[in-house]
Formats: structure tokens, C-alpha cells, sequence
């Protein structure tokens, strides 16, 4: 059964997204942040995970999606990348699925802007199509921070 | 290297040990070549490398060491004497093992080089320049093995130094067992036999000897991955301890209170103790450096001598990791840069030798190293010509640079002054990449040049990186920490000073602290935080050091200091000047930690150009605010002081009572073929005169429109260039009002006012 992966599965805004389960580290609630000013909007803060601290990525943002509605509050799925662990905050977290390879198909070309830059492809499900989060660039942010004026 | 035997591996780090002491030696032999102690010593390291690669069957380096050998048995047994060839040599010799060794390490063998020239080299000096006399020196009393056979006993000191005969002493020793509660010295003191001095000179020598063989009974190696690690968790056991402290706060149960006190306290002291065994002598790093500089100044054909200072001055072994190829940097643009030749040196008058000088100490927390030579100094005119050549900077700004500052061009990257590039420096990366690394780890560094006498630099660098105390403030609602060493006080303005306390210069706000104005910079500004609270209430200001600038940081609000564990940001933040890592308190939230450095640049306190402006705005505002005068003092009265301008002042004069004459009611003088009014300044302010049976008056005489005027004073005091700001302003009574002039309350006069009200014909238009 090499041909299938597993999947951790959640929910922004619409769409329905995974990351492989080898490179989530946890996922955990809501936490209080510290937020770092003069940094990118996409980040949202940084969080104590039971004494290391991490850098939490809001997706809705980095996607440039809309803002998430007030009194909701993001989960936390912690991924391990090259720079330690990251958080990305999305919506709700779903169920882990096990994924053929079969049903995977890259990205149409249609697929422009952050869509494409993030998105490595798409399971098809039967209702709904489950989208691949590419983690390394999603944690990458060229850099860009506000500069001062 | 995975197979490699941990037998190999200890013989490795055993050797390399052996080889820095070697190289140590080696330099000191050449300059007391008679010393046999360091001889044998090195000797026996040789000795030992040979026999132990003849066991593991590193053929090669065996020949090598083997031949070393030779040639230090004869040098041992005075056939030889170390001349700099020899000591050249083996100082190759050391090179040559070295470089098997790491073969060795790599590959696990001694490699297919067979140093062929070296052996020969070796060899042929081993020839003796033909003895005639077989070596008067050779002292057969002293056979060199003895030399580290360590004496046991106070009596055996003595002995050996010659202070008493070996029978005394036995004496001693068979008065003591028959039950002489005495001590060996204490008998032989007491006989008369030695000085007590002797004996506690003796206790002393022991002492030594037995620390030192003790040392490595008392020491084991430990790997120091395992110390990083140590240091992680102690970091975390600091946050833990913090996080459990302030719970403490809402308890009752007194066990539990005491439990965490000490809980705390042990933490303190497991913190104290994993540090220092991170902490390491700085002479780890400059044990190095007489090699190298022998080297270089037998490269540069010059004369250097090292004195090495403070070498026992500890620091985190992370901080001697990153300081030892900027300090190598220095020390090799020292003796290549700034230590002349020989013979330019006897030209300029100073000694064939030049002196390179490191010094290393503690102080403020802070570790101190100052490097300075007493060579030619930095040519300050060179320096400008070269940043100009090289489009650093531009003509002009060079021309207005103080020398000082154009010293420190030096740092700035892509610099190099070195007309020719030698093999030592002058190939453009320099002193910028010694500045870069220095302030990679928190340091500072600072150039003193003084052209002809040498120079000077001034490095710290901090104790330790991993745990640091800070200061927790408060901007735009969030805490931030700042580390404590850029720390110089806390100023708080409250009510009135809040309001009128801080001035704007240009828009720039500052601050007066101590009559020197700070350059305040608003945190909540430099973070995109909203705008602060209006300033009625209080402003609080952390007065910072940057480089060698200080400012005042406004903060919302100053809360606390704190241990704090210094973590690294990621990436994504590299580029954000202002944050140099984060911390997480004992709340458990994570706080950021400011980059004091990054703050001053960002904000433009330490921009070069801005720095001028605002000095010479300071010096605009000087003037508009209290403008200089030069004042003539005069004493009234008893002891009241009064001023003024010396602008109004025609002449001084001194007139004998007797001339003094009347007319229409005035006093009056014949003064310069014309009659000058008197007006009497005392009668005038209402103040008694001075000393009324004196011969001889002051007069300040004032000329206005042709007309002239005696203002008869009781005394004249000084003549005073001041500042003036009048504090009290009551025109009244012929004074203008008061100041402080030389730490006195002076009245400033009104000599108009003076004048009308004494002599009102005066003013009016010459009749007729």
C-alpha cells in the first residue's frame, strides 16, 4: 500500500485543505500570542509551546482570503519545518484521511497567484475535492515585512 | 571516523593538547634557550607522539617525530644550542604532526606525505657546528628527569633550595616524632636554622606543586555537546522556576512557599554552575598568539614582543569560539600594519622592539579585551584617501571628519590601506568582517589611534549569551524585554516636567538629562504602535547605550527586570533590525527582545550625518536660548553683586575723591578737558554705600551720543564671558533684573535706567 498518504485534514474558509501527517508535529487550541510588530501580516503571533516559542501563520491571510469572522477562533496545526516548528492557524480541523494516488491530479493551469503557489494539487473525493498544502512555501514569506517610513 | 578506536580518538585530543603547549614552549625556549625544564618537557611530548603512532603503526609520522626527537635529545644534553633556524625548524616540525594528525582524524591514516625536506631540514641541523669543547653548560649534577620529580614535603623544599642541610632537617624530623608538637618549619625556625620567610616561600613552592599535580587528577573531559545541552535545560528550568514564582504569589500553604524558595534558590545556583563550566580562560585562545606573532614578525622581519594580561579572565566557551579569528585578525594587522620595522622604529626614536600588548578583564558585567601596539597608529590622511579612492565616502565628508572619526573608517567594508597585499592581510576583508563578528555576539569594539604612538582596541563583549538579565517595559500594550548591559537608568517625568520636559528640536524630540540633551526615540513609534497616551501624565525614558551613543527610549510603561532566556527568532524575522530574539516570562506568555543596537540605527540615533545635525542644531539652540555675554562684575555694598554689559562700558577710571567737584547740584569731575557727571550707582539702588573714607572712587564711565557719564561704583570685580538667562525680570529700581553669574545672585543693571533717573538732563538733545 505504498500509494496512498495520510492526511490531516481542515477547513479554511470554504475549502477544504491537507498536510501530510509526517510533518504535523500536533494540533492543538487556541493560544494567547505575542504579537511582533513591523512583521508581515501574515503572521500572527508567537505562541509558547510548553516553552518553545513558535511562529503562527494565520492561512486565511496568507491566502488572502477573508478575514476569519469575529469571535471565532483559529486551531493551531503545528508543522515541523527546516526553521523548527511552525503554527498555521486555520479554521477547524478535520479528520485524517488516507489518500490513493490515483485520485491526485495536479493543479489546472487556470490556477493563478497565491492559489498556485501554495496548492500542489487536488484529491478528488466524492463530493469535494481535497487540496495539498504546500508547507514549505506556506511558511515562506519572501521576506517581506512593512518597511518604516 | 566512525571506526575509528576511542583509543585513536584520545590519543588524538591528547596530542593536539600536547602540540598547542609545544608550540608555547617552543617560543619561550628561543628566548631563554637554557631553560632545561621546558627542554625536557618538550622532549617528552615529542617523545610520547613518536612512541605512541609507533604502537598504532602511523609509520610516517613516527619518521617525522622521530627525527624531531633526535635533534631535541641533543638540544637536552646542551650539544646543541636552539638558534631561531632550529627553533624554526620544529616549529615545522609541530606543523607537520598537526597536519598528520587531522589526516588522521579524517582518514584514519597518517596520509602518503612523508615530509621528505622536513626530515632532511632536521637532520642536517642535528649536525653540531663542529663542538671544540664539549659543552661547558652541560651540568651533569642536574640529570633533566629529576627536574619534574615533585617534592613532597616542606622539609624536602628547603632542602633542595639550599635554605638547610639535609641533617638539620633529619634532626627536625626525629625531634617531631619524638612527639615535638611542632611543624618541620616551626622547629627549624625555632632553632634558627631558616627565616620564616623561607619556610612560608617553601609552603608556597608546595603548594603549587601540589595544585598542579592535582589538576589532573580532578579533571575530566566531557564532550561539549552535552554541556550545550546541560545549558538548554537549565535555560528552561529558569522559565519553569519564574512561571512557579508567580503562583507563588496567590499562595497560602507555608510548605509550599518554602518548597519554592528553594526551588529558587538551588535553580540560581544549578544556573551558576552550568555556566561556569561553559565559562573558560580567555588564554585558551591566547596561548595561540606567541606562535603567530613570532611568525609574523619573523615574516615581516620585525621585532615583536606579546605581553599577555589577564589571561585567567573567563567567558562562555561560545564567545571564545567567535572571538578567536577576530582577535587573530587584529593581532595580524597589528604587527603587519602598525609595529614599523627595526630600523624605522630606531629612526623615530623608540625601541628595536615593538610591544604588542593584550589585555583582558572584567568590568561591569562585561568582558574587556584591549589590544594595543606602540607602532606608527593609524594615518588618518592615508585612511581618508583610500575611503575616497574606493567611493566610500565622498571628498568632502572626508575633509569635515575628525581623525577620530576617520579611524574608524578602518571597519567599514571593502577597506584595506595595504599598498602592497602580503600574505598577511591587505586583502580587503578586514576589520568590517572583525566588527561584524564582534557585534554578532552583543560585543563592541572601539579604535584609538594616536599617529606615531600606536594603537589601541578597545573590544567588550558579554559574559554569556544564554541567560541575560533585562528590562521588561511595556509599549502599544505588549511587554518587551531589553537587555540590561545597554542599560544606564531610568529616568520618569511626572506632572509639570511630564508636560514641558521634553523639548523638539527641528521635530526631533530630546531630552535635557543633566544639561546634556538625549535624542529620546518613542518605542511606540519605532514598533507602528499607535500613538502615546497624551504626555500629561507620566513619560518614562530607559536612557540606552548604542555603540558609543546614549538615548532615551519612551516607553508606555517600565515594569520589571527579569532573567530572561535569550531564543532565537525564525527566519521570516531576520530582517525586522529591531528585535533581537524573545523570551518567554514567567507568565508564560512570550515576550520579543529589543535590539538596542537595531533600535538606534532604525530610529537614525547613531547615523553619522544626522548625529552632526543635531549637534549643530544644539549649538543654534545654545544660542537662541541663553546667548553669551561678556559682563563687567561690581560689587555694591556690603557684599551685593551687581552687572554690566561690558558693551555699555567706555572706560574704567579711578579718580581721587579731592577732584571731585559741584555744579548745579552734580557732582561732577574735569575728565579729558570736560566736565563728566557723577552719578552715584549706591544712592540710586538704595543700598549703603561701601567704605566712604576712601581715596579714590571707581568710576565706570558711559558715553552715549557724544555725551559722557561717571557711574561712581563701590568696587569692580571681574570681567565674566557667560551664558546669561535672566531669571527674575522686575524693572524697577535701575535693574533689569537677576542671574547666577560665577554661583552669585547678580543684578543686572539698567544703566539707561540709572541715568535718567539721576541725571534726566542727560538724555535730552544737546542744547543750542
Amino acid at each position: 500500500m505504498s500509494s496512498t498518504t495520510q492526511y490531516c485534514t481542515f477547513h479554511l474558509d470554504k475549502l477544504l485543505f491537507g498536510v501530510e501527517v509526517q510533518k504535523v508535529q500536533e494540533v492543538i487550541r487556541y493560544q494567547a500570542m505575542t504579537r511582533v510588530p513591523l512583521a508581515s501580516p501574515v503572521v500572527q503571533g508567537l505562541i509558547n509551546l510548553r516553552g518553545q516559542i513558535v511562529t503562527a501563520i494565520d492561512l486565511r491571510r496568507r491566502f488572502e482570503f477573508a478575514p476569519r469572522p469575529a469571535g471565532r477562533l483559529p486551531m493551531n496545526i503545528v508543522i515541523r519545518t527546516d526553521d523548527g516548528p511552525m503554527s498555521l492557524l486555520v479554521d477547524e480541523i478535520g479528520d485524517v484521511l488516507e489518500m490513493s494516488h490515483d485520485a491526485f491530479e495536479r493543479p489546472p493551469e487556470t490556477l493563478r497567484g497565491v492559489a498556485r503557489e501554495l496548492i500542489r494539487g487536488a484529491y478528488k473525493l466524492t463530493d469535494r475535492l481535497l487540496l495539498t498544502l504546500d508547507t514549505e512555501r506556506a511558511v515562506q514569506l519572501h521576506g517581506e515585512t512593512k518597511t518604516q517610513s | 571516523m566512525n571506526d575509528l578506536d576511542n583509543v585513536v580518538r584520545e590519543f588524538l585530543v591528547e596530542s593536539y593538547e600536547n602540540l598547542d603547549q609545544l608550540d608555547r614552549d617552543l617560543v619561550a625556549l628561543e628566548r631563554e634557550p637554557g631553560n632545561r625544564e621546558r627542554l625536557s618537557s618538550i622532549f617528552r611530548t615529542i617523545h610520547t607522539i613518536k612512541g605512541t603512532c609507533g604502537f598504532f603503526s602511523f609509520s610516517k609520522l613516527e619518521s617525522v617525530t622521530h627525527v624531531g626527537e633526535n635533534m631535541l635529545s641533543l638540544l637536552r644534553d646542551g650539544q646543541l644550542t636552539l638558534d631561531a633556524d632550529r627553533t624554526s625548524a620544529l616549529l615545522n616540525l609541530v606543523d607537520a604532526v598537526r597536519a598528520m594528525l587531522a589526516k588522521i582524524e579524517t582518514t584514519g591514516s597518517d596520509g602518503d606525505d612523508t615530509y621528505q625536506p622536513l626530515i632532511d631540514l632536521l637532520t642536517c641541523l642535528q649536525e653540531p657546528p663542529q663542538a671544540p669543547e664539549p659543552s661547558p653548560h652541560h651540568d651533569v649534577e642536574m640529570p633533566t628527569e629529576e627536574t619534574v620529580v615533585r617534592p613532597n614535603t616542606i622539609g624536602e623544599v628547603l632542602v633542595r633550595e639550599g635554605k638547610v642541610t639535609r641533617g638539620d632537617l633529619l634532626d627536625a624530623v626525629r625531634r617531631q616524632m619524638n612527639g615535638d608538637p611542632l611543624r618541620i618549619g616551626e622547629i627549624l625556625v625555632e632553632q634558627g636554622l631558616v627565616k620564616t620567610q623561607d619556610v612560608r616561600d617553601a609552603v608556597a613552592t608546595l603548594q603549587e606543586s601540589k595544585a598542579a599535580a592535582s589538576l589532573a587528577e580532578t579533571n575530566i573531559r566531557v564532550d561539549v555537546g552535552l554541556l550545550d545541552k546541560l545549558m538548554n535545560l537549565v535555560g528552561e528550568l529558569v522559565l519553569a522556576r519564574n512561571q512557579i514564582l508567580q503562583f507563588n504569589a496567590n499562595q497560602k500553604d507555608p510548605a509550599f512557599l518554602r518548597t519554592t524558595q528553594r526551588l529558587n534558590l538551588i535553580t540560581t545556583e544549578l544556573q551558576e554552575g552550568v555556566m561556569k563550566t561553559r565559562m573558560q580562560p580567555i588564554g585558551n585562545v591566547w596561548n595561540r598568539f606567541p606562535r603567530i606573532v613570532r611568525d609574523l614578525a619573523v615574516a615581516c622581519g620585525k621585532e615583536v614582543r606579546l605581553e599577555l594580561e589577564g589571561k585567567e579572565t573567563e567567558l562562555d566557551k561560545t564567545i571564545i569560539e567567535a572571538i578567536k579569528d577576530p582577535l587573530t585578525h587584529i593581532i595580524r594587522n597589528a604587527v603587519d600594519h602598525g609595529i614599523e620595522t627595526p630600523d624605522v622604529r630606531l629612526a623615530s626614536g623608540k625601541s628595536r622592539v615593538g610591544t604588542l600588548r593584550m589585555r583582558a578583564f572584567h568590568e561591569g558585567g562585561q568582558v574587556n579585551i584591549e589590544i594595543s601596539d606602540d607602532g606608527a597608529g593609524v594615518n588618518t590622511e592615508r585612511v581618508r584617501a583610500k575611503a575616497v579612492e574606493r567611493g566610500l565616502i565622498s571628498r568632502d565628508q572626508a575633509d569635515r571628519m575628525s581623525d577620530r572619526e576617520a579611524a574608524q573608517l578602518v571597519f567599514l567594508p571593502g577597506f584595506s590601506t595595504a599598498d602592497k597585499i602580503t600574505n598577511v592581510s591587505g586583502r580587503g576583508v578586514g576589520m568590517d568582517v572583525v566588527k561584524t563578528n564582534i557585534e554578532k555576539i552583543g560585543g563592541t569594539i572601539d579604535l584609538q589611534s594616536v599617529p606615531g604612538d600606536g594603537t589601541t582596541l578597545k573590544i567588550k563583549i558579554p559574559l554569556t549569551l544564554a541567560i541575560i538579565p533585562a528590562l521588561i517595559v511595556t509599549s502599544g500594550g505588549d511587554r518587551y524585554a531589553i537587555p540590561q548591559v545597554s542599560l544606564l537608568e531610568l529616568v520618569r517625568l511626572k506632572g509639570e516636567k511630564a508636560r514641558t520636559g521634553v523639548e523638539l528640536i527641528h521635530g526631533f524630540p530630546v531630552y535635557r538629562l543633566r544639561g546634556k540633551l538625549l535624542p529620546l526615540v518613542y518605542l511606540n513609534h519605532e514598533l507602528d504602535h499607535a500613538a502615546p497616551a497624551p504626555a500629561s501624565e507620566a513619560i518614562n525614558i530607559v536612557v540606552l547605550q548604542a555603540d558609543d551613543r546614549q538615548f532615551g527610549l519612551v516607553v508606555e510603561r517600565i515594569n520589571d527586570t527579569e532573567e530572561i532566556v535569550v531564543k532565537p527568532l525564525g527566519k521570516i524575522f531576520k530582517n525586522i533590525p529591531v528585535f533581537a530574539g524573545a523570551t518567554i516570562r514567567g507568565d508564560g506568555k512570550v515576550a520579543l527582545i529589543l535590539d538596542v543596537l537595531g533600535i538606534a540605527q532604525s530610529a537614525g540615533v547613531i547615523s553619522e550625518v544626522r548625529d552632526r545635525a543635531l549637534a549643530e542644531l544644539q549649538d543654534e539652540s545654545d544660542d537662541c536660548e541663553s546667548e553669551k555675554h561678556t559682563l563687567l562684575l561690581l560689587g555694591m555694598g556690603q557684599d551685593r553683586r551687581a552687572a554690566i554689559p561690558l558693551s555699555m562700558v567706555a572706560r574704567l577710571e579711578k579718580i581721587p575723591v579731592k577732584d571731585v567737584e559741584w555744579a548745579d547740584g552734580q557732582e561732577v569731575v574735569q575728565y579729558r578737558n570736560r566736565i563728566l557727571p557723577l552719578i552715584r550707582v549706591s544712592k540710586v539702588l538704595d543700598v549703603d554705600a561701601g567704605d566712604d573714607r576712601a581715596e579714590t572712587m571707581q568710576v565706570v564711565v558711559y558715553t552715549s551720543a557724544g555725551k559722557s557719564v561717571g557711574l561712581v561704583v563701590d568696587r569692580i570685580l571681574d570681567i565674566v564671558h557667560t551664558g546669561l538667562r535672566a531669571q527674575r525680570s522686575t524693572r524697577h529700581n535701575g535693574i533689569v533684573g537677576s542671574a547666577v553669574v560665577q554661583q552669585r545672585v547678580t543684578d543686572l543693571l539698567d544703566v539707561e535706567g540709572i541715568i535718567r533717573a539721576a541725571a534726566p538732563a542727560f538724555y535730552e538733545p544737546a542744547g543750542d
